[in-house]
């Protein structure tokens, strides 16, 4: 019990952050409307493509010899970096259409 | 310099949150995306420039580093910008799939780090060197990572048809099965050896992925959506165990909010359909619509089919047209065909206008994208109850290539895996023209009564070759 409570004093920061962002999360979207479902999960597909930024923290913590971590590293950078780049760009192209149809 | 990298971290956050409220509404959408790209680019090189480890030492590798951003910005932006908007969910999954991989493989890559250590110190269990919560975050992030990429590629596969609907009884109880040797296997290995720690680690990424095949595998490809939603949300929080793991708050801040909106996406999308989601995870849809299914082919009886011609005329001399677009649209790629359809009859002097289903397509808002790429105009298409409220003063419904949508049996047929589910009313019009390429049952597997109603005429071929055969013949009328 006592490792539970320690390790949650030592992360109030995090957990503080995990529980906010999930009610921030169900009430930033909570009235979107149905035509907007998909570029909305595109768009949040985008966006935890953060893991990115872990990719290149392990990426450029590798040991010039340690190829294991050299190779997956650099794969991660790639699949990361295609979720982050694909994702914007393919939302943008859905609304860029959304948007015409105003004019 | 460290303190620049928290205010971009920050502004990462802010940016996130920003772009996925503005995200939430027609008018502020497209520039929520951008400033959450914005961010995203703050963030990243922020990360590569100022980033120090816990010894204060830079990163390294920056050849490796830019050479993956590069290849992936390249790759990425090739492939979003080329995709055809039909194969836009596809591609969404495909892209939530590499998001997946990526967090898997940073788990991967710092558990060989522990390892490594582990085995150099000497320690005889890989828990001594190791706190419970790095742990738990590194484990974590590669089982629902693993799950996430698995799951995306498999629902890619269904949807770019390359994957079929695979099920066979007590699947489900195989998949839990599945999943508790995963949890089982992470925990034994926090306990192991630490010489052989690793081979428990990989046993529980294998299965993690094994799992994920398995969990979409029997899942209906007219649910792909709501399981895309998802998986989307579990990459979301498969980022957030990276935040935990380096102690980042921008990640954690992206993965959690999207963890979060996400999975409230996914229910919006199932009450969409009027089912839960436990409905469309274990419903097995497969099962129920074999027995429906077959049942209802015998009653089908017969079905009419209109000429060219006649379509032509009862469209043209109509009063007001109401065109039902669906999955067969887009597959054909109408849309631009469809629109001159519209233009036509209009320039005759016919009311057109467009009904759609909030699941018409393969995903909410897939036929109002499509239409949109067309130019029909905005005030042209009208949801679900509005439509309804108009068919009654309609005189022709042109159904292309939707089915499921317009399925009567969803009012009628408690038996039907579909009851319960709001469709288009298009009976309540005076005539019924279904434009398919066959008689065959639409996505969810199941016979559609309406084809065999007595106002219901059918006008068979590929939607975009059948409607500039239609153009042709209305104007040579």
């Amino acid at each position: 019990m006592d490792n539970i409570f320690n390790w949650i004093a030592e992360n109030q920061q995090m957990i503080y952050i995990v529980v906010l962002m999930v009610f921030l999360g169900i009430e930033v979207i909570g009235r979107v409307p149905s035509v907007l479902h998909t570029p909305l999960m595109s768009g949040a597909n985008a966006i935890h493509g953060v893991v990115i930024i872990g990719a290149i923290i392990v990426m450029g913590k590798a040991e010039p010899g340690n190829y294991l971590a050299l190779i997956l590293g650099f794969l991660a950078v790639v699949l990361g970096t295609l979720n982050v780049v694909g994702g914007f760009v393919v939302t943008d192209r859905m609304l860029e259409m959304f948007k015409k149809k105003k004019s | 310099m460290n303190n620049i990298l928290t205010l971009c971290y920050l502004i990462g956050s802010v940016t996130f949150i920003l772009g996925l409220k503005m995200l939430s509404n027609p008018a502020s959408a497209r520039k929520g995306n951008g400033i959450a790209a914005f961010g995203m680019i703050i963030a990243i090189l922020g990360t590569i420039f100022l980033y120090k480890d816990e010894a204060g030492e830079s990163l390294h590798n920056y050849g490796w580093i830019l050479a993956g951003l590069l290849i992936g910005t390249i790759v990425g932006t090739l492939a979003a910008k080329k995709v055809k908007m039909t194969a836009m969910p596809e591609m969404v999954s495909l892209f939530n799939g590499m998001g997946g991989a990526c967090a898997a493989l940073i788990s991967v890559v710092e558990f060989d780090h522990i390892y490594q250590a582990n085995k150099m110190l000497g320690s005889p269990w890989f828990s001594d060197a190791v706190p419970l919560g790095h742990y738990i975050a590194i484990i974590a992030g590669a089982i629902i990572g693993s799950v996430s990429f698995a799951g995306s590629i498999i629902a890619w596969g269904k949807l770019s048809g390359k994957v079929n609907d695979f099920s066979f009884k007590g699947q489900h109880i195989i998949n839990l099965v599945i999943l508790a040797v995963v949890i089982a296997a992470a925990v034994y290995t926090y306990q192991s050896d630490t010489q052989v720690s690793n081979i428990p680690f990989f046993i529980t990424v294998a299965l993690a992925l094994l799992y994920g095949v398995f969990f979409v595998l029997p899942i209906g490809g007219a649910d792909m959506p709501v399981v895309i939603s998802l998986l989307n949300s579990f990459t979301g929080v498969a980022a957030a165990c990276g935040g935990f793991l380096y102690n980042n708050k921008v990640m954690l801040t992206g993965g959690i909010l999207v963890g979060a909106a996400g999975t409230l996406l996914t229910i919006l999308m199932c009450k969409a359909m009027n089912r839960s989601l436990k409905n469309v995870l274990i419903g097995s849809f497969g099962a129920k619509n074999a027995a429906t299914g077959g049942e209802k082919t015998g009653s089908g009886g017969t079905y009419k089919e209109i000429s060219l011609n006649d379509a032509a005329t009862v469209m043209a001399y109509a009063n007001k047209v109401i065109i039902v677009p669906g999955y067969g649209l887009a597959v054909a790629q109408a849309q631009h065909t469809c629109h001159e359809l519209e233009k036509l009859l209009e320039e005759k002097g016919v009311e057109v206008k467009y009904a759609i289903h909030p699941v018409a397509g393969r995903m909410p808002g897939h036929m109002n994208v499509l239409l949109a790429e067309a130019d029909v105009s905005y005030d042209k298409l009208m949801e679900m109850e509005d439509a309804n409220d108009e068919f009654k003063s309609t005189d022709v419904v042109l159904i292309l290539g939707a089915n499921d949508v317009v399925n009567p049996a969803a009012k009628d047929d408690p038996s039907s895996p579909i009851y319960g589910m709001p469709i288009l009313e298009v009976e309540q019009a005076k005539t019924v023209i279904v434009n398919k390429r066959s008689m065959k049952p639409g996505y969810a597997g199941i016979e559609n009564e309406l084809f065999f109603r007595p106002k219901t005429s059918m006008l068979f071929g590929d939607a975009k070759a059948a409607l500039q055969k239609l153009i042709a013949e209305i104007k040579n009328l």
